[in-house]
């Protein structure tokens, strides 16, 4: 089959790889109909997070149609049935699962003493996301074995186009759980770092959820053209301070509620922070740029709510703790708990409250995918989510 | 969709051709510096930089060829070290073109020696054009998407839609955290929620 296959820093290529087959009685085996290129996708490309080895298949957002079950999946799934692949792999039987923290899930990741080693304990297995979180194969490919299939999975009806569907894999549930964890009152002011496509679906989970005000923060005028379309504020950072317009939002108060949807991969291009965390990132001395974490923690109004859905990798450095304590702020982070939420989030989707096929800007073949990688990343022609069609031209 | 989606990558890769010509610059660059580190006599002599004297200074552009190369290869982003290849190249042609004809000309290794860097400039400059180009090309001054609400009954409609889903609650604040008095959350929360949505 076709597959993007990671080979090294910034190289992804199509390649020919073998078909997955049935490894495990839970196992099935898909045929991809739709994936996409996840901005955290990114974070490997560009080799900033660790456990990458050549020949690994990359991607985590995908969906398709059963074609194969193993013996123990059977009960759940059957050949034919369309789903969606959660791009966190959950036994659906330990006790964080049981709890509905699927993200950490305490099975899944099958090099748990490598996760053990990392993060003190593991977190779930993830699809194409290193040797960390399991090494497994990822949905950017013609075929995709789901492991633990019979609860790894999220049936989806036919007759409802893929475009609709295929982010029930992991941007809209990450949007949702970092604008649910702020717990919204309707007075509230939640401001949004960053309009990628997890940044899209917070400032729209932000609105359903009954914020008083969104405030959208980027510095790429599509992006936030996309943000103001669904009733944000925008502050572009190139023109102006953050800091100081949020605070005039706010009655010089400062937001109650902020979301990082950026991550490690901060780019506050000319800020003092964020000239130091590159020069030590080159030196190998940091992993990860936190310029936005430093930010909310200082900009959140006091007894505030920091949320980050943004994907953090290893070491960062002057993290204002003493404004976090002193302020009393409340942090809330993690991994999405994907299953946890995508029946709630497909009834809105089915009820038509949300398409949230509008964040697509590509559509390409998966032969053309290792060089939308790049036109992704360098935020080229106006590029905000990719999605790939095996078999497409 | 993909309206001008640039097609600089080779078939079926991430890389462009100036990508890869990148990594052999960053490989030439560890490897010459390498050579004027180790080897500064054998280098000065071909260059016509002949004499103890210039050794140390063969010795110091050698560092810094390895750590441009270095650089080149461990980045994700090749184009301001390729630049800093021309900047180098600029000092290696002045060193070589100053040097007293009478010095190097009797062999004839002086014009060879700037035949061979200007070539190489040429390479550096044609690939950090290319990649400069490749980067900043396309970028998306006129995309707007400022009709992509994602709301197919109107944004009015969806202002606060959600607040009733049974997953929100698995979040809420505890109760013994919630702040109390005249504030705005707590027990008093979901009726407001609701008198909120009733108005829209």
């Amino acid at each position: 089959m076709k597959a993007l296959v990671w080979h090294g820093t910034t190289d992804i290529r199509c390649d020919t790889v073998p078909d997955p087959h049935i490894e495990d009685d839970r196992d099935a085996i898909i045929k991809v109909t739709s994936c996409a290129i996840c901005g955290s996708d990114l974070h490997l490309f560009d080799h900033f997070m660790p456990g990458m080895k050549s020949g690994d298949i990359m991607g985590h957002e995908t969906m398709g149609e059963v074609v194969e079950v193993g013996r123990g999946a059977k009960s759940k799934l059957k050949v034919g049935d369309r789903i969606v692949v959660p791009f966190t792999i959950i036994c659906g039987e330990c006790e964080q699962c049981r709890r509905g923290n699927f993200s950490v899930c305490e099975r899944t990741n099958r090099n748990k003493k490598i996760g053990d080693a990392a993060f003190g304990h593991t977190t779930a297995g993830l699809f194409g996301y290193t040797h960390l979180t399991g090494g497994y194969a990822g949905g950017q490919a013609e075929y995709l074995r789901v492991p633990f299939a019979d609860a790894t999975h999220i049936k989806v009806p036919s007759g409802i186009d893929d475009e609709k569907l295929l982010f029930l894999s992991d941007i809209f549930p990450t949007g949702w759980q970092g604008a649910v964890q702020c717990d919204i009152q309707p007075t509230d002011t939640v401001a949004i770092w960053g309009c990628g496509p997890v940044g899209q679906m917070a400032i729209r989970s932000a609105i359903m959820l009954g914020a008083k005000q969104v405030v959208a923060i980027d510095r790429l005028p599509e992006r936030l053209s996309m943000a103001k379309a669904a009733g944000a504020v925008t502050i572009n950072f190139e023109e102006e301070s953050t800091v100081a317009r949020l605070n005039d939002l706010t009655d010089g108060k400062g937001p109650e509620k902020c979301i990082d949807a950026v991550g490690l991969e901060a780019h506050a291009t000319g800020s003092i922070d964020t000239i130091y965390d590159r020069a030590k990132q080159a030196m190998m001395l940091e992993t990860d740029r936190p310029h936005v974490l430093r930010e909310m923690i200082y900009v959140c109004r006091p007894a505030g709510t920091l949320s980050v859905p943004g994907v953090y990798g290893g070491l960062l450095d002057k993290i204002p703790f003493g404004a976090l304590m002193n302020k009393g702020l409340t942090v809330r982070t993690g991994q999405t708990h994907v299953n946890r939420w995508t029946d709630d989030l497909l009834k809105m989707i089915l009820e038509e409250q949300i398409d949230p096929s509008f964040v697509i800007t590509h559509r390409v073949g998966l032969e053309q995918g290792p060089e939308m990688y790049k036109t992704f990343r360098d935020k080229q022609d106006g590029c905000i989510k990719v999605v790939l069609t095996p078999g497409r031209a | 969709m993909a309206r001008g989606v640039p097609r600089t990558a080779l078939s079926g890769r991430s890389r462009s051709s100036h990508d890869r010509t990148a990594k052999g610059l960053g490989y030439f660059s560890i490897a010459l510096g390498l050579a004027e580190l180790l080897a500064p006599g054998g280098v000065g002599q071909l260059a016509g930089l002949d004499g103890d004297g210039n050794k140390r200074l063969i010795q110091a552009y050698g560092l810094r060829e390895i750590a441009t190369g270095v650089a080149i290869l461990a980045s994700h982003d090749a184009t301001p070290w390729i630049w800093a290849r021309v900047s180098g190249d600029a000092i290696d042609i002045a060193t070589v073109a100053a040097l007293p004809s009478d010095r190097s000309g009797d062999n004839g290794r002086k014009p060879w020696a700037l035949a061979a860097l200007l070539a190489v400039t040429a390479l550096d400059v044609a690939c950090a054009v290319g990649l400069t180009t490749e980067k900043g090309s396309h970028k998306s001054a006129n995309a707007d998407y400022r009709n992509r609400s994602g709301f197919p009954q109107g944004l009015q409609a969806a202002r606060g839609s959600a607040v009733h889903y049974a997953s929100v609650d698995t979040m809420r604040t505890p109760e013994a955290l919630q702040p109390w008095g005249s504030g705005d959350a707590g027990s008093r929360r979901s009726s407001q929620v609701h008198d909120d949505t009733s108005t829209r």
